[in-house]
């Protein structure tokens, strides 16, 4: 029997994977199942340019579907991989198919974590993953509306950017005394919060929620600080990695599934890569992380394939991520405990600045808003571990360039 | 539509016609064209979208705007006529419009 890569997941690492492996000249058959019904596509504009009607969805996927014909990846859509059987080599399907593989590829993404509330799964709760969520979400968009957003993460605070723009009224709720806190400084947090305040959007921080209950055609939100009635009630609370056909294989898992810098879990012909893999990077505190971007979905792929094609490539990039809010740009790079000493370079008021984060003298993480050379050379500074003073690093009047 | 050529470094030429309201990174992207890696999907926050516009063109396209001047800035073997291809918004205008890609965008 030939040489075969079987894929489980149809998302953002699986696409890379395929034009990857085949760049890197694997002459095998590639099989790419996936439970949603849509070929790979991206999740970044879910929150962003597609919830407000400016994308259509066919520019959503990453890759045109001739692509995946011309690479001849056999793409098995609408299906659950539901089992692993390793002594077999064999991945179990949705409806009794199995799949014979040489290699295989976990790539399941995550999922929505979800609210454990009374209440939260009355319709007109929602949650954003997919293309369907949003289409789903789109329908309720309507000027006037009343939309209460459960959590001030970075996707529920896209969401209120684009919904208080279209005119509805957007109230958010955060247990938490910060918004984004845990992608976020608290001076990156606090600009964010005034911004949204200032554009109408309703922030009620430190609250905590009772139960989501109906109220006539709408639905009424209890708060410990009273009652909010909405349309619509959007939750995003964070997500959780698809671990469980890993964990059922009795392969190892701590909060993803572990990997090495190759991208292979403790059994030699099983990789992971994407959200739903934990991995080893230096970049880290503790030395080892699991990953929610685009980046790593990408840049763990191209890694894993060269290593799949014999060509063992260790991984271990600088993390990076995005989040468009309004007319801000928000871009982070690098990983970091939360200790460490933070620079401000720019000042807030002019709506471009950027933090740093400095461990023992080194540059480790970088939040910038509407600051690109602050995130570009900042990529750079952190790949190198460079040290930079930082009362030079604060000085707008040195040149981010010539900080290296 | 607007028809557009891709060169790849290697002097491969690809004539495809792209739909306005594109960008001209979706153009490559969706015909399968190489060169073109666009991590971010064009979102302004990778710079893996860079291409070289033909000297013909150059003055002949909307200018940049600061967030890609900027991102540009960082790029590798950047030029004068350097642009990031998700912020060139392809309209009928535009037709016969030709662009060069990098030898690597990483
Ligand atoms: C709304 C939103 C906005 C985001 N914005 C940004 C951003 O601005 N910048 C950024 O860098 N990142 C962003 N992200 C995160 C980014 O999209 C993810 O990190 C990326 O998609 C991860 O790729 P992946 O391939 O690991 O997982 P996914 O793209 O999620 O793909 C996994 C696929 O596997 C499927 N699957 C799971 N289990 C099975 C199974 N057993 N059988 C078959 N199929 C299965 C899933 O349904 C899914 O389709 C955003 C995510 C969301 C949801
Ligand atoms: S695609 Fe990322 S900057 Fe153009």
């Amino acid at each position: 029997m030939s040489d075969s890569v079987v894929i489980v997941g149809a998302g953002q690492a699986a696409s890379q994977l395929v034009a990857s492996l085949r760049t890197e000249g694997y002459a095998g058959t590639i099989t790419v199942v996936g439970d949603e019904p849509y070929i790979p596509y991206q999740r970044p504009p879910l929150s962003k340019a597609f919830l407000a009607g400016d994308l259509a969805r066919e520019r959503l996927f990453i890759k045109p579907e001739e692509f995946y014909a011309e690479a001849k990846c056999h793409l098995v859509l609408n299906t659950r991989a539901v089992a692993i059987d390793r002594a077999r080599k064999v991945v179990k399907l949705t409806d009794d198919l199995e799949l014979n593989y040489t290699t295989l590829v976990l790539a399941t993404g995550s999922r929505v974590r979800n609210l454990p509330l009374p209440g939260g799964d009355l319709p007109g709760c929602f949650y954003l993953r997919g293309i369907a969520d949003v289409e789903h979400l789109q329908n309720r968009i309507a000027p006037g509306a009343s939309l209460v957003i459960i959590g001030a993460g970075y996707i529920g605070l896209e969401v209120a950017a684009v919904a208080v723009k279209r005119g509805l009224k957007v109230t958010v709720l955060e247990a938490l005394p910060r918004v984004m806190a845990r992608a976020a400084c608290a001076e990156v947090s606090a600009f964010y919060l005034e911004t949204h305040r200032k554009a109408g959007v309703d922030i009620r921080l430190n609250t905590k929620l009772e139960a989501i209950e109906k109220n006539g055609d709408a639905l009424m939100v209890r708060t410990s600080e009273g009652p909010l009635p909405a349309d619509t009630v959007l939750i995003g609370v964070g997500i959780v990695p698809n671990v469980e056909l890993a964990v059922v294989a009795g392969l190892k898992v701590d909060n993803g599934i572990v990997v090495d810098q190759f991208g292979r879990t403790d059994d030699p012909a099983i990789y992971a890569i994407g959200d739903c893999a934990s991995l080893p990077n230096t970049y880290a505190p503790g030395g080892r992380v699991r990953l929610e971007c685009v980046q790593n979905a990408i840049d763990q792929a191209k890694h894993t394939a060269a290593t799949i094609c014999g060509k063992p490539k260790p991984y271990n990039e600088v993390p990076w991520f995005w989040s468009d809010q309004y007319d801000l740009k928000l871009q982070i790079a690098g990983l970091h405990s939360g200790g460490g000493q933070l620079v401000l370079r720019g000042n807030p008021a002019d709506r471009s600045f950027a933090v740093f984060h400095l461990e023992d003298g080194v540059i480790v993480a970088v939040e910038a808003v509407n600051a690109a050379p602050e995130y570009m050379m900042g990529r750079r500074l952190i790949a190198a571990r460079a040290r930079v003073a930082p009362d030079r690093l604060a000085d707008k009047a040195v040149p981010m360039k010539d900080m290296a | 539509m607007a028809k557009i050529k891709y060169i790849e470094h290697n002097g491969k030429e690809h004539v495809v016609d792209v739909k306005p309201g594109m960008s001209v990174m979706e153009g490559a992207v969706k015909n399968l064209i190489p060169g073109i890696d666009a991590d971010c999907g064009g979102a302004c926050a990778c710079a893996t979208c860079h291409v070289y516009v033909d000297q013909a063109w150059t003055g002949k396209i909307e200018p940049m705007q600061e967030m890609e001047k900027t991102m540009l800035d960082f790029a590798e073997a950047v030029e004068s006529n350097s642009r990031l291809s998700c912020q060139i918004k392809v309209t009928e205008a535009l037709d016969g419009f030709v662009v060069r890609m990098p030898k690597s965008q990483h």
